[in-house]
């Protein structure tokens, strides 16, 4: 810990010499000041530089090795977007510093969002929102106001299929709309006969993925577009699946109205361990003016200009959202340019067949059947070892690669999602593959390895019951229990 | 892609298809996009660099003299190299804590420093920015407070994040009333005869405020508190090194924008939102937290807890719809505050304070403004001026300067950090004189 290296009167900084000849702070009335301690950590640079490299070694990342986890589309981040998101000219922009000294920020916005829409065949997209659970309550949000706006309040139930990741009906939560649920058929996909009687008149839209979360393209989608516009409802499209289409299928095509993109998914930007992430909206000619605030538009003369629309269903973010995520997202597109792009979604879909075909002799397979971008075992086939999913994913970390997505969808019990993504190679399928096989063999062999499981990693298996029972959040609440 | 021919061929007959278009028979053949897409040809890293190159001297860097809840503080040189760790930015959300513990002790380490900030038990993981966790500070107030749905917030936050906490009370339903501000601080006679409606669940108030003041709360908590109420107090973090802290002050939650530990100013993002708050109402709080804890061979480590609140388990019941949030700058302030200490905080501050009363003085002096309010303040504050704003600042962006933010009719905000030196402040009071 930081603070157990801590020695009074160790810095870490240096900083000018106060040239002001003002009372500063002493000008402010005493009982508005501080009195409590503060106490950080007084440290040196060093310290500072070899304590988080040290952390920085207790870390896996997608630099580090394969991540086959599913749904969240752990592809690899490259360098050039990382050097080119530093860029000193963007990095020393304020966001309320006048549109004609940050016309190059705002065309990179607006090329962005550009972009984008050609991507997903929408008409714009808004890159403020800052993740993707932010965009998707962004884009029901639109989805309200184009109800309101046009006098038709009782709109307020939003049908979300009850395979749907969990952020989908907490986002309906958040802006203020009920859930209702579609059932799905066993093979994921929603199921259109139960959808038909849920299409009245209090029917905002309905929130789908597709292909949906078992990987599978929901091949009704045009029925289910139909239905639900003749119904005077809209379509919202997760594109947390997006990635298999990238190139290939346009949401806009299928009828969707409204959709989020998740750039640190589908367009290479980092995780950073759970954020910044960056979730654009897009939405249908139309929809447009419901976008929030601020607006990025080009003007005749070509300059560009932020806009605060009337019509905007608000603000959702303080300024332009999580602006140097986007940097990366513009080079990563540029970099794979209008012809690569389209071997995206078909690569990443390559690499998940074949997956999917060379384990589904030692782990069950549902749902049989070409998938997209990702798939699901319901845990190994041979279940009379009692190894489980989990025993398998935390083995699988002794072998050096990340888990995958474990016990989602909850369509199964055993559920093991898995996602390659497009930027691996047949080499490093192959070595997973076999390490796949190893295990199952283990689990079959010398259960009790894989039950152990992990065996090397810097910590083994965490009592994660007390810390939720008794809840230590800081150093000083740690140390108060020692 | 590092697929090659035969790469292909070989999975292909493995999957037992013919080609890669076969992958997509069970799409409708419809929408398969056949046309080209509206976007550039590949680029090579040459031709990458030069666009950007060529982007970047369409931006102008200026010397910045606007706050408005972003500021230009200094950014320790050592914090780039250390986050471009790809251990760190290149990992998911630390779910396997046995291959994640970098992640999770640095959030643990960001999640105490905040909470000496604060001075408040808990903190969470990060929000999106300073808006949304005050925002979520409203939602949080409504759920603890029963049957309750009306939250008072004095019009004194800063423009933006009222715009963004009205948005999100608008969606989702919260009653919200915005008291309008009286010579530049809450209006607490206002908030009062709210809060004596008896059916408030929470007031929200913001220290240092939009003109730059800072508040005096004093009798503000209990007054809430008994009226079955909460207190927020959106703070500027880096201020809370000197300024009476949220705990201090008697407020239930702490919200506010990380920006200003030295992060840049990055058009706008990404920064984090911080939220602490005490342990009472820690499980009506959003987001991730990470605890303390032990493996099977005791050894200390560290994991994400109290999910239970969260949307993955909880659905629509949830506390919030939070999955993502800004981890990589959570580690960014742990950094940032680690290098600083308490007193390269403290130093921060009276140099950006010494600063701004250095020029808020100068600026008098000029005949060209006049005090709007006579408060205390820090590192930004507000003055009445005759001069039209949109031109000053037209006239100073020529001379490479960011000028004041428009605070209302005929005031304007300057801010000054540590960052900016006494030329700086001394050539932008030569121009002003010049008018």
């Amino acid at each position: 810990m930081i603070f157990e290296l801590s020695r009074p009167g160790r810095k870490g900084y240096e900083l000018p010499a106060d040239k002001y000849n003002t009372d500063g702070l002493k000008d402010i009335p005493a009982d508005l000041l501080r009195t409590q301690p503060l106490d950080l950590p007084e440290v040196s640079e060093l310290d500072v530089v070899r304590h988080y490299t040290n952390l920085s070694n207790k870390n896996f990342g997608v630099d580090t090795g394969f991540y086959p986890l599913g749904s969240c589309t752990m592809k690899y981040n490259p360098k050039i977007s990382e050097e080119l998101s530093a860029h000193p000219a963007f990095a020393g922009l304020h966001p309320l510093q006048d549109a004609d000294s940050a016309q190059g920020a705002l065309e990179l916005y607006y090329n962005l969002q550009h972009a984008l829409s050609s991507l997903a065949g929408l008409s714009e997209f808004t890159l403020n929102p800052y993740a993707g659970a932010h965009g998707e309550l962004t884009g029901l949000m639109i989805m309200k106001e184009y109800h309101r706006s046009r006098g038709d309040h009782k709109r307020t139930r939003v049908i979300i299929p009850d395979s749907a990741h969990g952020t989908n009906p907490a986002s309906a939560m958040v802006a203020g709309m009920e859930v209702v649920e579609v059932k799905s058929k066993p093979n994921g996909s929603v199921d259109v006969e139960d959808l038909k009687p849920l299409l009245d008149d209090t029917v905002a839209g309905i929130m789908m993925t597709n292909p949906n979360t078992l990987g599978m393209f929901e091949i009704e989608i045009m029925e289910i577009a139909k239905l639900v516009h003749e119904a005077g409802g809209l379509l919202y499209y997760d594109g947390a699946n997006f990635n298999p289409l990238l190139g290939r299928v346009r949401p806009g095509d299928m009828g969707f109205d409204i959709m989020h993109i998740n750039l640190h998914k589908t367009f290479s930007t980092p995780h950073g361990g759970g954020g910044p992430g960056s979730g654009p909206v897009g939405v249908r000619k139309g929809l447009e003016k419901f976008l929030p605030n601020p607006r990025v538009k080009k003007g005749e003369d070509g300059k560009f200009y932020v806009e605060f629309d009337k019509d905007s269903l608000g603000s959702v973010s303080t300024f332009f959202g999580n602006f140097s995520v986007m940097m990366r997202a513009y080079a990563y597109i540029l970099s794979l340019g209008k012809e690569n792009i389209r071997n995206v979604g078909p690569m990443a879909t390559l690499n998940a067949n074949y997956i999917k075909e060379s384990l589904k002799d030692d782990y069950l397979l549902p749902i049989d059947g070409v998938c997209k971008h990702e798939f699901v075992f319901d845990g190994l086939k041979d279940k009379s070892t009692g190894v489980t999913t989990l025993n398998v994913a935390k083995r699988l970390l002794d072998y050096g690669f990340h888990a995958p997505t474990i016990y989602f969808p909850l369509l199964f019990h055993e559920s093991m999602m898995i996602e390659p993504t497009e930027t691996e190679s047949l080499e490093t399928l192959d070595e997973f593959i076999e390490v796949m096989h190893k295990v199952a063999k283990e689990a079959r062999e010398t259960p009790e390895d894989v039950k152990n499981a992990p065996l090397s990693t810097a910590v083994r298996k965490l009592d994660e019951t007390s810390a939720a029972k008794n809840p230590i959040l800081t150093y000083k609440g740690m140390k108060s229990q020692d | 892609m590092p697929h090659t021919e035969s790469d292909i061929r070989k999975m292909l007959d493995k999957i037992g298809v013919e080609k890669i278009d076969d992958l997509y028979s069970d799409v409708p053949q419809e929408v398969i996009f056949r046309e080209e897409y509206d976007l550039p040809s590949a680029m090579s890293e040459i031709e990458l660099r030069r666009h950007f190159e060529e982007l970047g001297k369409k931006n102008r860097t200026l010397t910045v003299f606007g706050g408005g809840g972003v500021y230009d503080h200094y950014s320790p040189s050592v914090i780039p190299h250390l986050l471009a760790r790809s251990e760190f930015y290149t990992a998911y959300t630390p779910y396997q804590p046995e291959i994640s513990q970098g992640t999770l002790q640095y959030i643990f380490e960001y999640q105490s420093m905040i909470s000496e900030l604060t001075g408040m038990e808990a903190t969470n993981a990060s929000m999106y920015d300073g808006a949304t966790a005050t925002a979520e500070a409203m939602f949080m107030m409504v759920a603890s407070a029963r049957k309750k749905n009306r939250v008072v917030l004095s019009e004194t936050i800063s423009e933006r994040v009222l715009e963004v906490v009205k948005t999100y009370a608008d969606f989702h339903g919260v009653d919200l009333t915005v008291v309008p501000a009286k010579d530049g601080v809450t209006d607490r006679e206002a908030v009062s005869a709210e809060i004596g409606k008896g059916d408030v669940a929470g007031v929200i108030v913001a220290c240092p405020n939009r003109y730059g003041i800072i508040e005096d709360f004093t009798g503000l908590a209990d007054e809430i508190h008994a009226a079955k109420g909460y207190l927020a107090i959106n703070a500027d973090p880096s201020t809370l090194a000197v300024l009476r802290t949220p705990a201090e002050w008697g407020a239930d939650i702490a919200v506010g924008d990380g920006q200003s530990l030295g992060m840049p100013m990055s058009f706008g993002g990404p920064y984090l939102g911080y939220m602490s708050c005490g342990k009472d109402m820690l499980r009506k709080m959003p987001g991730r937290v990470v605890g303390a804890t032990k493996d099977i061979d005791g050894k200390r480590c560290f994991v994400l807890t109290l999910q239970a609140r969260e949307q993955h388990i909880r659905r629509q019941k949830a506390t919030s719809n939070i999955c993502s949030n800004q981890s990589l700058m959570a580690l960014y302030a742990t950094i940032y505050l680690s290098l600083m200490g308490r007193q390269g905080l403290v130093e921060v501050n009276t140099l950006s304070c010494d600063g701004a009363h250095y020029l808020y003085k100068k600026l008098i002096e000029t005949g060209k403004f006049e005090p709007a309010f006579n408060k205390p303040f820090l590192k930004e504050f507000t003055l009445k001026t005759n001069l039209d704003v949109e031109k000053l600042n037209e006239y100073l962006l020529k001379n490479d300067i960011m000028g004041p933010i428009s605070a209302g009719e005929g005031l304007v905000s300057f801010a000054v950090t540590e960052k900016r030196t006494k030329e700086e402040i001394d050539k932008l009071v030569t121009l002003i004189s010049e008018i």
